[in-house]
């Protein structure tokens, strides 16, 4: 029955009749490319010369900006505050060195047959966090301390979303787990747990955490103020994490778990070994989306005097020597934000299409 | 019944735990010097009064305060750490004993004297509210502006202040209100409105930030009052004194003319005042609890008030601000500070 096996001839078309039938099929069509193709030639023109052509990369005070173009200047001299914040220039080497591994465990990640690059991730999902914790806080193996107060700009933005991304994952799995237990105590407390926290704006968590916490406990007693929001961003992140796990976990079919009664597997078995694994890649379009969302509302730690790069941006802008580089300013974050984001959506896609087994077609 | 025993329950632990803590806790003045360093609440970002500078250091009259009290204890003003608080965190912090004393910008009133169990330590900024206009609209004062619309930044004691001045004038006006100072300039730049208004400190530096500055101008009026100074929790008296005296220390300075540079010769100085500010006389630092020569220390690393103020806002930085009223009182302005003696 087979037919011809020759392929149907490629339809060519000129460019005006690919214009025609792409850009001015109808006449509504014809009007929204004459419209889109007017703003497009205004905007993009002008916005170019903001950005690259006016702009001034060069100099050494504020003078030096002609106020034609961005003054790129700007983020050029504080370059180092909006990175590091107040944390001391001779001891930067350690964030360096951080920045420097995560970069290590997780660039090779986007290429295919990379050595040993499975241990790679694991490393910046274990070893990572945990040296981490050692040398930029310093204190111990005779290193200076730098106090959590002297922490900032862009790497207080990862390492806030960092930890909560790392630790919301298993806190997140347990609690998913823990709802669909047929335990009731556990259940009960999960449930309890994911719905306090979820019904509350993460901007209350922190407020809580930063104003209010701080009353309750005896004086003299305080943690530190990254710690209590670290913790709030945590548990608050986890209740989102877990319904989203949740959602993977109701989508395996039941013979799934009948099977793995079957082979006489116990609970954590079945679960780690048969279920988890085929819920987390049917979520992971779920997990990244909420890591996504998290790494941008680390920015609200802004409004408990926590400068992450946002803050350091805000807080630099005002400065009467310059002329207005609010505008400059917020570019910068937003481009800096955009880079993270892609590449934590780029990664998760490639996940994706490596896990892609064949069910979903 | 058993409400009224859990009431009574909660309300004796509440104060079990009072007492305990009041027991416990050692002065602040103790606190600090185990440390090793005074814990300062400041703003996260106010253009001379605390704002990080390209290095990363905190600058500002605010920030001088700060190290000003830190000298006076360690004779070092770098054994200071800063806390940036925003403006509704910034008693709990100091409350709970986060922060050792809030330098941040805060306006002394009777409310917050009296209900929020600090005390402010005196003033080291005398500041008032005023008016940016668009020259445009041709008012040379405050009392013409009525029914003009006005930009406000939202959340601040700003917004109450305009509401009484303009209704005790009998005067109405349409407020737009914005979230931080870079969009209330926006709006004002754009002509959304014709008046904007903050703290006169601010004006300044919010018309550099204009397209063409030359197009707004400054009203003379002040319509409110706004002493901002430093404050600490009630019930340390030592450690209030300690706060209020180096500011004293400093202003005196200015009044008897030791500077930072010439402070080293004015120890050999004859005049008993000056000798008593050092620290070469009498025994004022151990009244206090601190060294003997802690005004020589203050003067010689954070310098006199006049120092402080040319130094972060006065008229050759970027704000240019006159001294107005917190000149000396004996050059026309009110800042005046009792005698060390």
């Amino acid at each position: 029955m087979t037919e011809s096996t020759m392929k149907p001839p490629k339809k060519v078309l000129s460019p005006v009749n690919w214009m025609r039938q792409h850009l001015f099929s109808t006449w509504y069509n014809a009007l929204l490319t004459v419209v889109v193709g007017y703003l497009i030639v205004t905007s993009v023109g002008p916005l170019l010369n903001w950005v690259f052509f006016d702009a001034n990369f060069q100099g050494s005070d504020p003078s030096d900006c002609s106020g034609a173009g961005a003054c790129w200047l700007f983020i050029n001299q504080r370059l180092n505050f909006f990175i590091y914040g107040f944390y001391p220039d001779e001891l930067q080497w350690r964030v360096d060195f951080m920045f420097l591994l995560l970069a290590v465990s997780f660039v090779p990640q986007f290429i295919e047959r990379f050595p040993g690059r499975k241990w790679l991730g694991i490393f910046g999902m274990t070893g990572l966090p945990l040296i981490g914790f050692f040398l930029i806080p310093g204190g111990s193996f005779g290193l200076e301390q730098v106090e959590s107060t002297k922490w900032g700009g862009l790497m207080l933005t990862l390492i806030l979303a960092y930890i909560g991304i790392i630790a919301s994952l298993p806190i997140g799995t347990l609690l998913a787990l823990g709802r669909r237990s047929e335990m009731p105590i556990i259940r009960g407390l999960c449930v309890v747990f994911i719905e306090v926290w979820r019904a509350v704006p993460l901007i209350t968590v922190l407020f809580m955490a930063s104003v209010m916490l701080p009353l309750f406990l005896p004086e003299g007693m305080n943690f530190e103020k990254l710690a209590r929001a670290l913790i709030g961003i945590t548990l608050w992140q986890s209740a989102y994490m877990a319904e989203v796990i949740r959602g993977g976990l109701q989508a395996i079919p039941r013979g799934q778990y009948e099977a793995a009664d079957a082979l006489g597997l116990g609970y954590w078995r079945k679960m780690g070994l048969i279920v988890l694994p085929q819920a987390l890649k049917l979520v992971i379009p779920g997990i990244v989306n909420t890591f996504i969302a998290l790494f941008k509302d680390t920015t609200l730690v802004l409004i408990i005097g926590l400068f992450d790069i946002l803050g350091t941006v805000q807080s630099t802008v005002t400065d009467p020597a310059w002329q207005n580089v609010a505008v400059e300013g917020y570019v910068f974050v937003a481009f800096c934000f955009w880079v993270f984001c892609f590449g934590i959506s780029q990664y998760s896609q490639k996940l994706e299409r490596k896990l892609d087994t064949g069910h979903k077609t | 019944m058993k409400k009224t025993k859990s009431i009574a329950l909660g309300m004796a632990l509440t104060v079990g735990a009072f007492t305990a803590t009041g027991a416990m806790a050692a002065t602040t003045l103790e606190n600090v010097k185990d440390k090793g360093h005074l814990q300062c609440g400041v703003t996260s970002g106010l253009p001379g009064f605390s704002q990080p500078d390209e290095e990363g250091n905190w600058t500002g009259i605010d920030v001088d305060t700060c190290r000003a009290v830190a000298t006076a204890i360690f004779g070092d003003s770098k054994s200071v750490e800063f806390t940036p608080l925003t403006a509704k965190e910034r008693f709990t912090a100091l409350q709970s004993g986060e922060i050792d004393m809030l330098s941040r910008n805060t306006t002394w009133t009777l409310t917050r004297d009296a209900s929020l169990g600090l005390n402010f330590a005196g003033v080291n900024y005398y500041d008032g509210q005023g008016f940016l206009i668009n020259k445009g609209i041709g008012v040379d004062d405050a009392t013409q502006l009525d029914g003009a619309t006005i930009c406000i930044q939202s959340g601040t004691t700003t917004e109450l202040n305009l509401s009484d001045y303009f209704r005790a004038k009998g005067m109405e006006f349409k407020p737009i209100v914005f979230d931080t100072s870079e969009q209330t300039v926006q709006g004002f730049s754009a002509g959304r409105c014709d008046v904007l208004t903050s703290d006169r400190s601010q004006l300044a530096a919010l018309r550099s930030k204009l397209a063409d500055p030359s197009s707004a101008k400054i009203l003379p009026n002040t319509i409110s009052k706004e002493p901002l100074g430093p404050v600490v929790r009630q019930g340390d008296d030592q450690w209030f004194n300690i706060v209020k005296w180096v500011l004293s220390v400093q202003i005196n300075a200015e009044e008897l003319g030791v500077t930072s540079a010439n402070v080293d010769d004015m120890l050999k100085s004859d005049n008993p005042n000056i000798q008593r500010l050092l620290g070469t006389e009498g025994d004022m630092g151990a009244k206090l609890g601190l060294q003997h020569d802690f005004g020589y220390e203050v003067i010689k690393h954070v310098g006199n008030y006049g120092e402080m103020y040319d130094r972060n806002v006065g008229p050759d930085t970027p704000l240019g601000l006159d001294r107005g009223l917190n000149a000396l009182w004996t050059e026309g302005g009110i800042m005046y500070a009792p005698p060390v003696r």
